[in-house]
């Protein structure tokens, strides 16, 4: 029975910084708050019906975070909630709202300040299973390590496949003035960079950086009357696969295949690597890239690592992914990694993307996944039409 | 666009204890499987899950939900956890809602899972952090010291002793003598309240409800899927939430004014006009006894300040004109944060079925809201249901 679409009306955002000792997160929400009320022309004290918040409390630092939500991003005293997922997750809460008929105007805010965070790989291990996995206390990240190693044996991928991921989307990174990590870099520099968790280096995990994210959505009829270059949402997925790492599938991402396939055939997309002219998935680590492809039927299984040496996901290639520069050349930002995706496809599909603007697409994807150990991940189908 | 119809068609809940042997993924399936077996539906029936999960700090798992999964049965599935501090129970239940009610799912399994007894020594300590950090934190407050400010504020407006207040907590401890799952049901007398230790004054222990842990789930369902189902649908006919600003200390604390703000959102969209002749019963959040009371009021079912002489004449007693927490609420139910919301959400749904058992208000009641509240004197969340 959905019977209305939802449009992207407004983006407002930080820069993304490795570090910003010069604001707090309230006045970082609050700055990206104002920029997207005034892209999308409305005033959040009388014309949004309800907001949405994205934030764990440990990432916060602070518990029962909802309390510091509502001051920053005109919320007080009016509709407003937190969920605990990732920023897409958000847009998934504010398009059901939507979607029920009694709310017009959602506006969705997430942020990082993952700069404050000292030791955040072993804020990771309380994530664990508190009697199974816990007590090992091990830094989290060698889960990532583990499900490198298995996806490589099983897709027939290389780590030098996984390389130029890295170098590929640090090199997008230089043209997008919101990065924090654009480099020019080799295949070699990568595989010599130290060893973190086999077989990771330094320079295959994405780093943290700082920023928040605000996004305002609305119904067609009043992204129709609001907004000059509305996005349509056109499919949404959410899945989570088993928290036990003793049970897992460790190669395939399962709940980026089912959280595609559900906003496949809400966007009645049949063959994805046509039907999609540009993606933005996670790359938290440089073969997750790989392996989301695969997962969200970009391609074949066992073909990403090829297709990324042939440079088929470049900025001029066939499909390009990360064109943004992805979490390897932008950071890591916490639970607004995902709306930073989103925030790619918006420019990119409005025409805004300045250097790294791809020519002549109508249709984006952006995914992401909840990062270690999480079997967590959302997908979004956005377009111009 | 008409609204999509969304009923309640399951209900289930673990008993709530003090410390529970069992994990809290295992309190969630509990209760879940209680839910599921109530309505003869399986995991493979339920399309999506809300979870609802108060601070992960109780047990330090960071992302709560994503452990619970597998309790929640969510494995496999769109699972999402909303949440908004003390109100996530009863927030749990419209966030369930919205996913039903947005056309993209026919079922949704709402559930609330709370283990307060991994923080040592006490869940309190959880809330230190919860302030602003210039403002508030240094003072290392304790949650209590706040309540005491509210009722003393609440007391000094409309001029209420602290004996007035007492007959809350007497109230629902009684009622919950009749809940199976009940941690703290007891007969007790105004005179035992008011000689139980102070705590914060004016905050005595038996005004305050115990840290529990425990699991509620409600199975959610669109009207087709309903109708197969069961011939007695509770139906959500409203939801509100509503989060006032942080600054405490900016804002009077005599009356909820963001309770008021959810009411009448749910109102609104329930199309009740006159709350005070159309609810029949009502679930308001009483981790305080003088919170019922507030909440009594910011829901719009007495006037101002009227609450305490209501209580005194009996009108809010089982057998009263509008029985309130009739399950026992959380000061004799248990007090385990998301899990109570839920579970009063889920005392509505046998009450308006007429399942409540010794618990069963009398006179068929047909309308019923239930309300939660939480973080800094600033979450109001309220779902009304109906047959």
């Amino acid at each position: 029975m959905i019977s209305s679409r939802v449009a992207i009306i407004g983006i407002g955002y930080t820069p993304f910084r490795t570090i910003s000792p010069d604001v707090s997160f309230k006045e970082m929400m609050f700055e990206a708050a104002f920029k997207a009320y005034e892209d999308a022309g409305v005033n959040p004290r009388h014309d949004i019906d309800s907001f949405v918040d994205c934030a764990e409390d440990f990432t916060e630092g602070r518990s029962i975070f909802d309390i510091q939500a509502p001051d920053n991003i005109g919320a007080a005293l009016r509709s407003i909630h937190t969920v605990c997922y990732d920023g897409i997750g958000g847009l998934i809460v504010g398009y059901m709202l939507i979607q029920t008929g009694q709310y017009k105007v959602v506006a969705v805010e997430a942020h990082s300040k993952l700069s404050n965070m000292l030791t955040p790989g072993y804020l990771v291990t309380h994530a664990l299973d508190p009697v199974l996995n816990k007590p090992l206390g091990y830094n989290a990240n060698y889960i990532a390590g583990m499900e490198m190693n298995r996806y490589l044996y099983d897709s027939g991928a290389t780590r030098e496949q996984c390389a130029r991921v890295c170098v590929k989307n640090k090199m997008n990174a230089i043209d997008n003035p919101l990065a924090s990590y654009g480099d020019r870099i080799t295949v070699d520099d990568v595989l010599k960079s130290e060893t973190t968790f086999y077989p990771l280096s330094r320079l295959d995990t994405a780093a943290p950086t700082d920023g928040s994210i605000v996004m305002v959505l609305a119904s067609e009829e009043k992204a129709k009357v609001l907004a000059k270059k509305p996005v349509w949402i056109r499919g949404v997925g959410w899945c989570s696969d088993t928290p036990y790492l003793e049970t897992r599938p460790w190669s395939e991402a399962a709940y980026a295949r089912l959280s595609a396939e559900m906003a496949y055939k809400m966007a009645s997309i049949k063959h994805p690597r046509k039907e999609i002219d540009i993606a933005e998935i996670d790359d938290s680590f440089s073969y997750k890239e790989l392996q989301h492809m695969e997962a969200l039927k970009l391609c074949h299984k066992g073909e990403a690592g090829s297709l990324v040496e042939e440079g088929a996901t470049e900025r001029e290639g066939e499909l390009p992914i990360n064109v943004s520069g992805g979490s390897l050349g932008v950071g890591w930002l916490g639970e607004a990694t995902g709306l930073q995706r989103v925030l790619e496809i918006v420019l990119q599909l409005r025409g805004e993307a300045g250097k790294r603007q791809v020519p002549g697409i109508t249709t984006g994807l952006a995914q992401s996944w909840r990062g270690v150990p999480t079997t967590t991940g959302t997908t979004i189908i956005l377009s111009k039409e | 666009m008409a609204m999509r119809k969304v009923a309640i068609v399951g209900a289930g809940m673990t008993k709530f204890m003090r410390r529970a042997l069992e994990t809290g993924k295992e309190l969630a399936w509990e209760a879940n499987k209680m839910a599921l077996d109530s309505c003869g539906l399986t995991m493979n029936d339920i399309e999506s899950v809300a979870v609802g999960t108060a601070p992960d700090a109780f047990d330090m798992v960071h992302m709560k939900s994503e452990y619970l999964t597998d309790g929640t049965s969510g494995w496999r599935k769109p699972t999402m956890r909303g949440f908004v501090g003390g109100g996530t129970g009863v927030f749990t239940v419209a966030q369930g809602w919205y996913h039903v009610a947005s056309g993209l799912f026919d079922t949704c399994l709402v559930i609330g899972e709370e283990k307060m007894s991994s923080c040592m020594p006490h869940p309190q300590a959880a809330f230190v952090t919860c302030w602003d950090q210039f403002t508030e934190s240094p003072l290392q407050a304790s949650l209590l010291w706040f309540f005491a400010w509210e009722m003393n504020r609440y007391m000094n407006a409309h001029g209420i002793t602290e004996r007035e207040i007492a007959l809350s907590s007497v109230k629902n401890k009684k009622n919950a003598l009749d809940h199976p799952c009940a941690q703290l049901a007891a007969e007790i007398t105004v005179d035992d309240v008011m000689n139980s230790e102070v705590m914060a004054w004016p905050v005595k222990r038996l005004d305050v409800s115990p840290t529990s842990d425990g699991a509620a789930a409600l199975v959610l369902a669109s009207e087709n899927v309903a109708r197969r189902i069961t011939d007695k649908p509770v139906w959500i006919e409203g939801v509100g939430w509503c989060l006032d600003s942080m600054y405490v200390g900016q804002r009077d604390l005599y009356y909820p004014q963001y309770v008021e703000v959810a009411a009448r959102m749910a109102y609104e969209m329930a199309g009740i006009t006159e709350p005070r002749r159309e609810i029949h019963i009502a679930e308001p959040y009483d981790p305080f006894d003088y919170k019922e009371l507030h909440h009594i009021e910011g829901l719009l079912l007495c006037d101002k300040g009227q609450a305490p002489k209501l209580l005194a004449d009996g009108y809010f007693n089982r057998d009263g004109n509008l029985p309130t927490c009739p399950s026992g609420g959380l000061l004799g139910v248990g007090n385990a944060i998301a899990a109570s919301g839920v579970m009063k959400v889920a005392e509505l749904y046998w009450q308006l079925r007429g399942e409540a058992g010794k618990r069963q208000v009398p006179g068929k009641p047909k309308k019923g809201v239930a309300q939660a509240w939480g973080d800094e004197m600033q979450v109001g969340t309220v779902v009304v249901v109906g047959t």
